[in-house]
């Protein structure tokens, strides 16, 4: 395979993912085949675009506090004071990923109401799990002559932290943020089952009234963007870890 | 003597605290679906039963506090469970007037925020006590054993979840088999075909990249998707292919729903064998060819052995994620526990999605601590034999 090909099929996507989430009026004869009926090929219960912006703002939102919380709760067991938390955080974890994301947000329900908060809720759950074990693999399978380096230089404790751990880490952090994106992307579809606004309300629409037209274009624009997203993360992921001179998988 | 405390132990008295004393501890409704009544502890039991279970969570909650010998931690917390378990029970017929049968009782926050103070620090104390896979998976019947006694025993059927339950028992059941079939069906194909493919892949360096690409791709169409696609392709099938029909083959209900499981199962499996078979120690391998092994001989005496902890591993979250998956069936009218679940959620009732929810979850974590422990053994008899 030539080595511009992978490029030139991203940006191929890009711009079909872009002209359909914007004119998706160009793209119904493609769909038409798939109604039955005369049913509307085009989603019109509302605009692609902005379910799809919703869709990645739900997904941004709860990365960002799973990002958060999971990576201080790694730093956390792995100093010397939150040492005696390691085993148990790793058992929790464990327990944690057999809660099946359905279940997750039907009981959030009841807590929170329906809407984006349950999904919020499940979704952040979920992107805890991968995120912290990653940052806890990366933080404790340091080169130690790196760390004893660091602490002959004279660095502080926060200073080996924010300056050498984090930094070294970084690749193996982005891996497990870039394992949440992508299962939350696919996971805020079922959202819409509790009335969350994200592109899964085309899916279930196509689902309730028999429209493949309209399940296939919801499910593709989500596999497009995950697809997409992913791409993105693993090249940030490359160039920090060239840049930590650390192999990553 | 200095006092000293557990750290995690502050975290659990804190919780058990204000889940004990501040939070409800059960729910009174008049029927099923109108707001409830919060009941605190001493509202919700019978005069003699309150004191005593403040008093078994205070007990409780100070051994977890200070630095107490791992035995009485466990005791405590073994002790501080069932008694939660046999009291909310106490507590569901306490509430309920004699006679009706429309107020429902469910357990309030307060209930499991404490059901969660407890287990952590049960799942603390097994941590450290680190058991050995079978002490494991013995723990676990226990748990269940337990559980199992008190449902037949009848202790919680004043509460909500099983009053709902009693309601659609015939349901369950089927629902609970198709769920399982469903997970367990499509694991089992996708690892005839999967384990297959993915030796191949091992093999042939050029299949490689691109199986696993495709293979990727697909579990990034969202479930509820690739259940909908599946529908027109399976419906085609049906009435095309003479004896599909007669197969239990349909557009809509369980068949697309398993060959959409069956797909996300390929992944892990295929990934895992293949990552599996590279692990294998070159010097494992050349030593077989120098013995005069065959191909075929290698693969089954010598890779496959080695790679099977790794292979199990794909396994595992392959079925962990298929049980989850399967809930999601129902959307399609594939039943499952899903069926209760989306039910629920309909109705704005939750003990009915409680009723889909709760097995699925027991049927996750009982099958996560299963595989988990089969893993561990084949893993460390491997290091014995290989040292």
């Amino acid at each position: 395979m030539k080595a511009w090909l992978p490029s030139l099929l991203r940006l191929l996507l890009v711009v079909l993912l872009v002209a359909f989430v914007t004119n998706p009026g160009w793209f119904e004869p493609l769909l038409k085949p798939l109604t039955e009926n005369g049913a509307p090929a085009i989603y019109n219960q509302g605009s692609l675009l902005t379910l799809t912006l919703l869709h990645l703002r739900t997904v941004l939102i709860a990365t960002v506090a799973a990002t958060l919380v999971a990576v201080a709760l790694a730093i956390l067991v792995t100093r010397p004071a939150g040492a005696e938390f390691l085993p148990l955080s790793r058992s929790l974890v464990n327990i944690g990923q057999t809660f099946p994301p359905v279940a997750v947000l039907a009981l959030a329900v009841p807590a929170v109401g329906f809407g984006e908060k349950p999904t919020l809720i499940a979704l952040f759950l979920y992107g805890l799990l991968p995120i912290f074990e990653n940052a806890l693999t990366g933080l404790t399978t340091l080169p130690a002559n790196v760390i004893e380096a660091a602490r002959g230089a004279g660095m502080t404790g926060w200073q080996r932290l924010t300056k050498v751990e984090l930094p070294l880490s970084a690749p193996i952090i982005l891996g497990g943020i870039r394992l949440s994106v992508v299962i939350s992307l696919a996971t805020a579809t079922i959202g819409s089952t509790v009335a969350a606004k994200t592109l899964g309300e085309v899916i279930i629409a196509g689902l309730l009234s028999n429209n493949l037209a309209f399940v296939l274009q919801g499910g593709l624009i989500v596999a497009a963007l995950a697809v997409l997203i992913y791409d993105g993360l693993s090249a940030i992921e490359r160039y920090t870890a060239r840049r930590m001179g650390r192999e990553t998988e | 003597m200095r006092i000293r405390f557990d750290k995690l132990g502050v975290v659990i008295a804190a919780i058990a605290a204000y889940a004990a004393f501040l939070a409800p501890f059960a729910t009174f409704r008049a029927n099923r679906i109108v707001p409830g009544e919060a009941r605190s502890i001493l509202e919700a039991l019978p005069t003699t039963a309150g004191p005593i279970l403040l008093a078994i969570l205070v007990a409780g909650a100070l051994i977890a506090l200070l630095k107490t010998p791992l035995v009485l931690r466990l005791g405590a917390s073994v002790v501080a469970l069932a008694a939660l378990a046999i009291l909310i029970g106490v507590a569901g017929s306490f509430l309920t007037p004699v006679g009706n049968t429309f107020a429902r009782v469910s357990p309030a926050s307060g209930f499991w925020l404490l059901i969660f103070a407890f287990t952590l620090l049960l799942a603390d104390v097994l941590t450290r006590l680190n058991p050995s896979p079978w002490a494991r998976v013995g723990v676990l019947v226990v748990a269940a054993v337990a559980i199992g006694l008190l449902l037949i025993s009848g202790q919680w059927n004043s509460l909500s979840i099983l009053k709902e339950y009693a309601n659609r028992a015939d349901s369950f059941w089927a629902e609970g088999s198709k769920h399982i079939t469903l997970a367990l069906g499509s694991l089992a194909v996708a690892a005839v075909v999967g384990l297959p493919l993915g030796i191949l892949c091992h093999r042939v360096e050029k299949l490689r990249a691109g199986v696993l690409n495709v293979l990727n791709i697909i579990q990034t169409i969202p479930s509820i998707a690739l259940f909908g696609l599946l529908i027109a392709p399976l419906g085609w099938v049906a009435t095309h292919v003479p004896g599909a029909a007669e197969l239990g083959i349909r557009g809509i209900g369980t068949a697309p729903a398993f060959v959409a499981l069956f797909l996300y199962s390929l992944l892990p499996v295929v990934a895992n064998t293949v990552v599996g078979l590279a692990g294998v120690p070159r010097a494992a391998n050349d030593a077989a060819r120098g013995m005069g092994m065959t191909d075929r001989q290698r693969l089954f005496g010598v890779e496959f052995p080695l790679a099977f902890p790794v292979i199990l591993t794909g396994i595992r979250i392959v079925l962990v994620q298929n049980i989850g998956l399967a809930t999601i069936a129902a959307l399609i009218g594939g039943g499952g526990f899903g069926v209760f679940v989306f039910q629920g959620v309909g109705q704005t009732a939750m003990d009915l999605v409680l009723l889909g929810a709760v097995p699925t979850v027991a049927l996750a974590f009982v099958a996560a601590i299963i595989l988990d422990a089969v893993i561990e053994m084949t893993a460390t008899k491997r290091r014995v034999e290989t040292a």
